[in-house]
């Protein structure tokens, strides 16, 4: 499976989620490439327990850098299914790749249409400019 | 996610309605891709390629720093030194030109105002003057606690020197070399805390041999309008020992590695001297100065706390305000400093903890966000230069 950034679904605050036809209810849940750049110099990523519960908008961890934490919220409600704890062992893999190899979470939704609530991929480009 | 790049306490207190200053260095670091964000007024550079690159080109090369932002004050005439001796912890009465001093500036009861550096200092025209390099954060503090004490010492001329000059630190076992073209022997022959009044390809420098990094190397001070060209001559005379340009976020890795302090953390008014672990920056011998007697009596006491170096378990770091724990639950300490360190390649602290629990080799727990880590009280610095 190639996740690519074209497919997702965007947070104001960097999260994506994408979550196809046949994913059985399940977004897989990332930060974007631009979040890994601004961060930099990744040390350490807390991650949520299996089962937890979580409502859209909630912090589900943190990404620590040298400097500073920043935390992750979550795009969707739902259940935790799924985490990568391997990735813990490799963050600096999410500077070439956040998508695939760089899922952080996956979460049931109990709440498919909240996906349409995020920004599409032109509309999280146009923020990413309208930043600078 | 929150994407604060910098969550240091000292920048969210720099927040400020004015526009901020710039360095006489402003433009290269825009066009150099500098990620630049407000500190003590100042529009300053965070970082370049990044803080882990940066830290370690300086542990290894050769790191730029542009620390314009610092204060520069200027003390001239016959008894400059004697204004300067009866507000500093440090003799100056002895000082002779080239020499550089470590010093406390202290209220009346022995709180820190600011640590500083004084140098004394000979001008091409043999006039003997003084030099306060102060924190940049505490410049309008010092400047205005100075006014009282310049009104009794009406024959020293007092400038703040700082709009017109910049500020270079050149750190790193390249240094030295890296300085070879750009130099007089006489300063790069400059022993440890020792400074010049000199010329750097002809334009007017001061150098010293000091420096915030616990590295070799230098900090020169240029006028304003030279500052681009001096910093572009390092550069380039350092390309090839493999210079970079280094910014706040590596320079904080750097000092705290070093066991530096940084006023606002393990300094400020609360706290003295020899509770911050700087008696040798107290002279109390045959003089008297702005806090010097109940600096005397607290050198007399045993202090209730320590500062202290922590090295963390795990790869989270405890930044200031982590309270630390014994094993049983007491609270014991706080933490004023943390980073992840890339020379050790583990989270690192600076704290104050109780003194009789202040021992190196203990095992304490430290909160970090509400969840605890496994910390050892070890000696600082935490790194010294081979």
């Amino acid at each position: 499976m190639t996740i690519r950034p074209e497919d997702l679904r965007y947070c104001k605050s960097h999260e994506w989620a994408y979550a196809p036809a046949d994913s059985g209810g399940i977004a897989t849940i990332g930060i974007s490439a631009f979040a890994v750049a601004e961060l930099n110099d990744l040390v350490f990523m807390a991650l949520p327990l299996l089962g937890q519960t979580i409502s859209a908008g909630d912090e589900f961890g943190e990404v620590e850098s040298v400097k500073a934490v920043s935390p992750m919220y979550s795009p969707v409600s739902g259940e935790i299914v799924d985490v990568n704890t391997e990735l813990v062992d490799r963050l600096e893999s999410l500077n070439s790749d956040p998508y695939d190899q760089g899922w952080i979470i996956r979460i049931k939704m109990s709440d498919p249409t909240e996906l349409t609530k995020l920004l599409d991929y032109s509309a999280y480009q146009k923020l990413l400019s309208q930043n600078g | 996610m929150g994407l604060v790049l910098v969550t240091s306490a000292d920048l969210r207190k720099s927040f400020m309605n004015t526009p901020a200053l710039k360095t006489p260095l402003y433009d290269w670091h825009i066009e150099n891709g500098a990620r630049m964000a407000p500190f003590a007024g100042y529009e300053m550079p965070i970082q370049y390629k990044g803080i882990v690159a940066e830290h370690t080109a300086t542990r290894t090369a050769l790191g730029l720093f542009d620390i314009s932002h610092m204060g520069r004050l200027r003390f001239d005439g016959p008894r400059a030194d004697q204004l300067l001796d009866h507000l500093l912890t440090r003799r100056v009465l002895d000082m002779q030109p080239g020499q550089v001093r470590y010093s406390l500036v202290c209220n009346e009861e022995g709180g820190i105002l600011d640590d500083v550096l004084v140098s004394c200092l000979e001008s091409p025209s043999s006039k003997i003057y003084f030099l306060l390099v102060v924190n940049a954060s505490n410049k309008d503090k010092i400047v205005s606690w100075l006014q009282p004490h310049l009104a009794d010492f009406p024959d020293v001329e007092f400038h703040d020197v700082t709009a017109a000059t910049a500020m270079i630190a050149v750190q790193g076992p390249k240094a030295v070399e890296a300085c070879q073209k750009l130099l007089p022997a006489s300063s790069l022959q400059l022993g440890y805390y020792k400074a010049k009044v000199t010329e750097q390809m002809s334009k007017p420098c001061i150098v010293s041999r000091t420096g915030y990094t616990g590295e070799d190397g230098f900090e020169l001070i240029v006028r304003a309008e030279d500052a681009p060209r001096v910093w572009e001559n390092i550069l380039l005379s350092g390309r090839d020992a493999g210079a970079q340009p280094v910014g706040l976020g590596a320079r904080d890795t750097l000092r705290l590695e070093a066991g530096m302090p940084l006023y606002g953390h393990e300094l400020s008014e609360q706290i003295d001297p020899y509770t911050a672990g700087l008696s040798f920056a107290c002279s109390l011998k045959d003089r008297q100065f702005i806090g010097s007697s109940f600096l005397a009596n607290r050198a007399k006491e045993s202090l209730p706390v320590k500062r202290v170096g922590l090295s963390i378990e795990g790869r989270r770091a405890a930044r200031e305000e982590s309270k630390c724990f014994d094993h049983d639950q007491r609270e014991i300490g706080v933490v004023t400093s943390g980073t992840f360190s890339p020379t050790l390649g583990r989270p690192i602290s600076m704290a104050y903890i109780h003194s009789d629990l202040a021992r190196t080799g203990s095992q304490i727990e430290v909160d970090i966000r509400g969840s605890r880590a496994a910390a050892t009280i070890v000696d600082l610095p935490f790194y010294k230069r081979p």
